[in-house]
């Protein structure tokens, strides 16, 4: 018995020290930009261990950034696109879920075969001809920046739309139909069933699917830099790539830049994790 | 009653109708025209076509004698079995290692997770000071430990290496959380009883874990191939042009220079399919190498 602990005792140290070493190789990167922005790029180079304390804190990094660009400009600009992104997502989705779990029709296993043929679409891939499209309708290369990111959101729209319905579909399906028959006989319509009884039940998958487009869409360079041309028009990760290509060398400012772009991820995704990581799994291992 | 709720079909359309508008006009229309786009001369990107490529299949003969096309595939092969190894392959220990332990387990499961929420362009960006030359972390790290000279990470014969390892390290932990989900669903009872025939930890892992596992880690491995096959933000941050000297590009990054540097853009549209094609062999290969098996 008392070799059966030891023996247990040392499995479990050398599990824990292993999954220790790639915590700290996950958070470090992490708090390290986020200490050396506080720091001159100068010490930056040469003494990026230490902590910014006494003679070695300065803001100098966030006066330059809020001097150079106008950030709060960019977050607005990607808050408004992922926001109205996130939102119509959920409502069509939801929608179309619903009607493809609930409904006997010809043709159903058709759309559910589209749906899950639209997940493997590479942005390459329709990219280029959505870009001929819009600009046939001109909304994109105008000054106005709200056309801009109209456009910008309508391809992200789409390319969401796909885990969203697989996500929900699944949540919708294991809901009991009794509820719905109650409400029948109740008198309401389709439509009805739809917002008072399935959008409430289904309000945690909701949450996940629109957290995941909001992130997508405000992480997404790819689409970014082919609608947003203009400075006033880029999203905040849109500005992050242009100044890495002009100030690549003004290290202190990389730094309080990506700091800036990283904290409110980093506490929404901690307040938010719940919806987060159980929408992860679900999408992922249906799709 | 009952079944009669939903046997009238009229609120189907209305229902259907708003998300598959979208899909057709944003995902499967702008899909087939991009095919043909490939077959057609375009000169730029708001630009109509001005008619069919002599022959039509110019541009897929231009892919296989372009060299940088040829380091493209090359080198996203390699980040293929890169993020094959490298993130299925660590987060499959850590995934098992996590199951066997019992306080912390949530908070590792949130901290390994973080990076992917985080925009690959920031972490580009991070990365960047990460392996800087002149010096960045690493550097540093190697000249506290006595290395005299630095490294440049962002040579020829460092580059993919320095642009494999965020890629590996951000998504190791998508791939853990879905395997951590697969152990949690293995009955307790199975490692109880085999616990009371005298199975040790490993024994357990190896026998009862991984085959149990096994549909899932296929799930993975299919999604990490398709995904690395999408890798664009982050390379393109860390290796703008295929720097240095055209030996970083990935099907992604050249695919994007073509339609925006270099103003190709039915070319680019060739090789965008050529990525769709690629990411439909290889799932079909990998779900014929692994095939699903029942337990």
């Amino acid at each position: 018995m008392n070799k059966y602990s030891a023996k247990k005792i040392a499995g479990n140290t050398v599990s824990y020290l292993a999954l220790t070493i790639w915590a700290l190789t996950t958070a470090y990167p992490l708090l390290w930009v986020i200490l050396n922005s506080f720091k001159d790029r100068r010490e930056i180079m040469s003494q990026s261990f230490s902590l910014p304390t006494g003679d070695l804190f300065t803001l100098d990094n966030y006066r330059l950034a809020f001097e150079k660009m106008d950030i709060f400009g960019a977050y607005i600009n990607s808050l408004s696109v992922s926001c109205m992104v996130s939102l119509i997502v959920i409502i069509l989705a939801g929608l179309a879920s619903y009607a493809l779990v609930r409904y006997e029709f010809p043709g159903r296993n058709l759309l559910q075969g589209l749906i899950l043929a639209g997940m493997m679409f590479p942005a390459f891939s329709t990219i280029i001809p959505v870009f001929r499209m819009e600009s046939a309708w001109g909304i994109v290369n105008t000054d106005s920046r709200f056309l801009s990111l109209f456009a910008l959101s309508l391809p992200q729209i789409a390319g969401n739309m796909s885990f969203a319905i697989i996500v929900l579909s699944g949540y919708i399906r294991s809901l009991p139909v009794e509820l719905e028959e109650a409400a029948y006989m109740e008198g309401c319509t389709a439509g009805q069933i739809f917002f008072k009884v399935i959008v409430p039940l289904t309000k945690p998958s909701f949450a996940t699917v629109g957290i995941f487009s909001f992130l997508w869409s405000y992480n997404d360079l790819f689409t970014q830099t082919f609608f947003l041309r203009i400075k006033d028009h880029w999203a905040i990760t849109r500005l992050l790539s242009e100044l890495t290509s002009r100030e690549g060398t003004n290290y202190g400012l990389m730094a309080s830049t990506v700091t800036m772009v990283i904290v409110p991820v980093v506490i929404v995704y901690v307040s938010l994790q719940k919806y987060i990581i159980k929408g992860m799994t679900a999408g992922a291992v249906k799709g | 009653m009952g079944a009669n709720i939903y046997k009238n079909k009229k609120p189907v359309f209305f229902f259907l109708i708003p998300a598959f508008t979208f899909m057709i006009i944003f995902l499967y229309y702008p899909f087939i025209q991009n095919i043909l786009n490939s077959f057609q001369q375009i000169d730029g990107l708001g630009s109509a076509a001005k008619g069919i490529n002599a022959p039509w299949y110019e541009n897929y003969v231009k892919m296989v004698t372009d060299e940088n096309m040829k380091t493209a595939l090359f080198n996203t092969g390699w980040m293929l079995l890169a993020t094959l190894l490298g993130q299925v392959g660590i987060a499959v220990v850590l995934a098992i290692l996590v199951d066997n332990i019992k306080r912390g387990a949530k908070f590792f499961r949130i901290l390994y997770f973080l990076p992917i929420v985080i925009s690959a362009t920031a972490l580009g960006v991070l990365f960047n000071l990460i392996f800087l030359y002149d010096k960045g972390m690493i550097n540093q790290f190697r000249e506290l430990l006595g290395a005299a000279a630095l490294i440049d990470f962002k040579d020829e014969q460092h580059g993919m290496l320095t642009l494999m390892l965020p890629v590996i390290w951000q998504y190791v932990g998508f791939y853990f959380i879905i395997l951590i989900t697969g152990l949690n669903n293995i009955s307790p009872e199975l490692y109880e009883a085999a616990a009371i025939d005298g199975a040790s930890g490993l024994q357990r892992v190896r026998y009862i874990s991984l085959p149990l596992l096994y549909n899932v880690i296929c799930t993975c491995v299919v999604l990490s191939v398709t995904g690395a096959l999408k890798v664009f933000d982050l390379p393109w941050v860390m290796f703008p042009k295929g720097m240095p000297f055209n030996s970083t590009w990935l099907t992604g990054t050249y695919m994007y220079y073509q339609a925006f540097g270099a103003s190709n853009v039915d070319y680019s549209s060739a090789i965008a399919v050529a990525i769709v094609v690629l990411g439909v062999i290889m799932a079909k290969v990998i779900n014929t190498v692994f095939k699903e098996k029942d337990y």
